[in-house]
């Protein structure tokens, strides 16, 4: 089976949770014998790893006909693709796209990031995709997430091809209820003109049939997964007086991190020997400096800043709890990164993983008691930590992206008729 | 002739209320009487009061031929007296049929036999205490929490003076023998063990309303015919279940107590008695002796303590709990020592259970959402209560050294008794003689 999949980010440059989310279940998809999949994004770096799977960069189909020769070709962008498939993808140039800026090969300059002309960018993409489609070398279409889904449309109605779109977030989950009309709009039409839809949790399927009013049989949850760490015992707690107690993610509204203050407030009335640590950046974050200091625990209350890469993992194995007190959250995959380096998690049961995660503390996001009564007996009584770090870790590793890529295959044959 | 031995245990905790850990210190009661008492009056509604109509029905149409036994936690006990005398005096109508017989057991339903010698001892005695003042008879049959028993424990039930003890017919002690006998124990020959069908039991408990079960309906002739073509040499067969089963489990609807009460007649037709535990060690000699080094139980597939003891949780809140144990036999304050038995009763720990979370069975018997959560209010209420037990006793002084403290201030209380009375009535000697002549006088002298 072939798929065609449009996404926006591919690891190693990941600018959130999507990227690693389609590395996840890409990689998982790849280990069933029969399954090949062409990874369209908007700009690769040429890093990523193609070992199981092909990645097309949207910044090398050429959309305008211009005439080049092969070694220049293969100067531009040799590293990136072969230019013999930049000539065959020319010759499936149907449209005219004169009207979109292009550079001499007749590729759009793609940012790949999320650029302030995001929806201009957005509909570029569609261009790109329908070249991709009229080679119609592909089964199914499969779109990540709601800048993609107008690149799916396309592609679907050029080649017929049945539509399967992935929904990692939905607006409602980002603004708190806020919705921006333009995104609604595009995600309500990618909902509406998909052949099946996949949501990464109970919680998002809810609102996709809810908000976006689709026909619950349409809609499928196949939770998210998380990647294997590699030897995952080189993150090791070193010993210390304190417990730590860690938040870690952006410092914004739909993180809940004011709560997260207010349980540290509760816990630290009553225990000593506990420190807490905000892990993160973003535009709340100045408040919760604010909050810490109004409250009187700055001394026992430490932010850290932007963390990345292995220093996120360092971060997790550092502390004795890791909490996610999400207001909406999708899936949230942090708490199961957290589990695989053996710390114990509080996750708010707004949050999509709560729905797969048996050894992990659930709560109320606004649950202030109840968030600061899990982070006592984790620390105070040996027993609890003990019990969430093993059967934690023990659980984590038993969920593979390979039993959601045969979830999702599941979907495909279901909506191809094969069985 | 062969008969069937019917037994239905009560038990309902304490439920705990949400206590959380800002709480400790500050707030020392721990129960949730609006949960309890709701519980408490909704089995009374569908299950204590209609099944004990029907077996007291059952006893009298069959002119007391229908035995049954019953074994009620002191706990229970306890909160019928208080939520819902009417089922009291329901069972002591059962009682005074003669067709009944009460079981002992510990009194908070607890796990002390494993972790506590001294404390099981005492609560079986108190139960027995609890039993006789009610029902006006001293039980002479023992059941334990869950019916756990090991050669360690049975040696102990007898030691208290029961000849009968009742326990599971788990695979891993019968081996290839057949439950439908009595046994004996290794090394005390006083003691006979009667071992549960759990096959028969469990049809009716937990198959019973199971449509997708292949016997299903199950019939009350269908029921005796299974036990009449039981090898012959096979005298008798335990049956035992929550109470529970009789309108909980299974709902009237389904008709639980219209399977119950044709019971007696297709038994007696097919020449097949009834009788108590009892009666039943007293009629049959042990065939076997059986061993059981390691206690088994009636629960779940494993039939262990897997449920109770088989995580870092339940292992942490036990300990905890036990290590006081001595300390808290020592001391005299009323509320701490009813505190101490109702975090005694083995359901706290049960809810600790992280099993079932693979297997998925017996998960919604709890009233939390997961054993973490479970484990971390318990212990809120259990440190809030060490508190309480360091406060009387510091744990500075160990427990010999208090021990003797307490015999030197009991002894010198004694002796200070003694010495009172032995000036009291010296003075009386003193003064009797005089006063008799002298009162007299004064009213004489005024006239």
């Amino acid at each position: 089976m072939k798929a065609l999949m449009f996404g926006w980010e591919f690891p190693p440059h990941i600018l959130g949770g999507l990227g690693t989310a389609s590395y996840g279940l890409t990689k998982g998809m790849s280990l069933q014998p029969d399954m090949e999949i062409t990874f369209v994004i908007p700009k690769p770096h040429g890093d990523e790893d193609t070992s199981f799977l092909k990645i097309i960069g949207a910044n090398c189909i050429p959309v305008v006909w211009k005439d080049n020769n092969w070694d220049h070709v293969n100067h531009r962008i040799g590293k990136l693709m072969h230019p013999d498939e930049y000539f065959y993808y020319r010759n499936h140039i149907k449209y005219d796209f004169r009207r979109i800026e292009t550079d001499e090969l007749g590729c759009i300059n793609f940012s790949g990031v999320y650029p302030n002309n995001l929806l201009e960018e957005i509909s570029n993409y569609e261009a790109s995709a329908s070249v991709i489609a009229h080679t119609g070398n592909f089964d199914i279409i499969h779109s990540h997430d709601w800048l993609t889904y107008p690149a799916g449309i396309f592609a679907k109605k050029i080649s017929g091809k049945p539509l399967v779109i992935h929904v990692h977030a939905t607006d409602f989950d980002r603004s708190r209820g806020n919705v921006n009309p333009d995104v609604y709009a595009i995600e309500k039409r990618g909902m509406d003109e998909a052949n099946h839809i996949i949501t990464v949790s109970n919680l998002t399927r809810q609102t996709v049939i809810e908000k976006y009013h689709q026909h619950p049989s349409k809609v499928t949850t196949v939770h998210n997964a998380v990647s294997p760490l590699e030897n995952a015992e080189r993150f090791k707690k070193t010993p210390r007086k304190d417990k730590v107690v860690t938040f870690l993610g952006r410092i914004t509204m739909q993180k809940g991190p004011e709560y997260f203050v207010e349980a540290a407030v509760r816990v630290l009335e009553k225990t000593d020997g506990v420190r807490f640590v905000m892990a993160g950046s973003g535009d709340m974050m100045n408040q919760m400096i604010h909050l810490v200091a109004k409250r009187n625990i700055a001394d026992k209350f430490h932010f850290t800043g932007f963390l990345r890469g292995d220093k996120v993992h360092e971060m997790l194995a550092e502390s004795d709890v890791y909490v996610m007190p999400s207001v909406s959250e999708p899936f949230g995959i942090s708490p199961l990164e957290a589990m695989q380096v053996g710390t114990p998690s509080i996750v708010s049961v707004q949050s999509g993983c709560a729905e797969i995660l048996n050894n992990a503390i659930k709560i109320d996001y606004w649950d202030i008691d109840a968030m600061a009564d899990a982070i006592y007996s984790i620390v105070k009584y040996p027993a609890m930590y003990k019990c969430l770090h093993n059967e934690g870790q023990f659980e984590v590793n038993t969920i593979t992206w390979e039993k959601a890529g045969y979830k999702v295959r599941d979907i495909y044959n279901k909506v191809l008729g094969w069985h | 002739m062969k008969t069937i031995c019917f037994y239905f245990t009560l038990h309902q905790p304490l439920q705990l209320k949400r206590y959380r850990f800002f709480e400790i210190g500050n707030d020392h009661y721990y129960y949730d009487d609006y949960v309890n008492e709701a519980s408490i009056r909704r089995l009374t509604d569908v299950c204590y009061l209609p099944a004990n109509e029907a077996l007291l029905e059952m006893i009298r149409n069959s002119n007391g031929k229908f035995k049954v036994a019953f074994s009620i936690s002191g706990i229970t006990l306890e909160q019928l007296e208080q939520y819902a005398p009417e089922v009291i005096d329901s069972f002591k109508a059962l009682a005074n049929t003669g067709s009944v017989e009460f079981l002992a057991e510990t009194y908070a339903h607890s796990l002390s036999s494993i972790y506590d010698e001294d404390e099981f001892q005492l609560q079986v005695k108190k139960h027995a205490q609890k039993i006789e003042m009610l029902f006006g008879k001293k039980p002479t049959t023992f059941k334990n929490t869950e019916l756990i028993y090991s050669d360690e424990i049975g040696d102990l039930v007898a030691k208290s003076g029961y000849k009968l003890m009742l326990t599971e017919g788990a695979k891993h002690i019968l081996g290839w023998r057949s439950p439908n006998y009595l046994y004996g124990h290794p090394y005390n020959s006083k003691l006979k063990l009667m071992t549960r069908n759990f096959k028969l039991s469990d049809d009716v408990s937990f198959r019973f309303s199971n449509w997708s079960w292949d016997q299903y309906p199950l019939t009350a002739d269908k029921y005796i015919r299974w036990i009449s073509e039981m090898d012959t040499k096979e005298e008798f067969v335990s049956i035992g279940m929550s109470y529970a089963a009789l309108g909980d489990i299974n709902s009237a609807e389904n008709g639980i107590f219209d399977f119950m009460k044709a019971l007696p007649y297709h038994a007696l037709v097919n020449k097949i008695s009834f009788a108590t535990p009892s009666e039943i060690a007293e009629k049959s000699k042990s065939t076997e002796v059986i061993t059981s080094p390691y206690p088994v139980s009636w629960a779940d597939e494993e039939k262990d303590l897997s449920a109770f003891t088989g995580n870092d949780l339940q292992n942490e809140a036990l300990q905890k709990l036990y290590s006081v144990g001595e300390r808290v036999r020592l001391c005299n304050d009323k509320s701490l020592q009813y505190d101490w038995q109702n975090l005694q009763s083995s359901d706290h720990f049960y809810y600790m259970c992280t099993k079932h979370f693979t297997s998925g069975a017996s998960a919604h018997f709890s009233p939390y959402e997961s054993p973490y959560e479970a484990f971390m209010n318990y212990m809120n209420v259990l440190s809030d209560f060490l508190q309480r037990v360091e406060e009387q006793y510091p744990s500075s002084i160990d427990n010999e050294e208090l021990n003797s403290l307490l015999k030197t201030i009991n002894n010198q209380e004694l002796k200070i008794n003694k010495l009172e009375n032995k000036l009291n009535t010296l003075k009386a000697k003193e003064t009797v003689p005089i006063k008799p002549t002298k009162t007299p006088a004064t009213p004489r002298e005024k006239k």
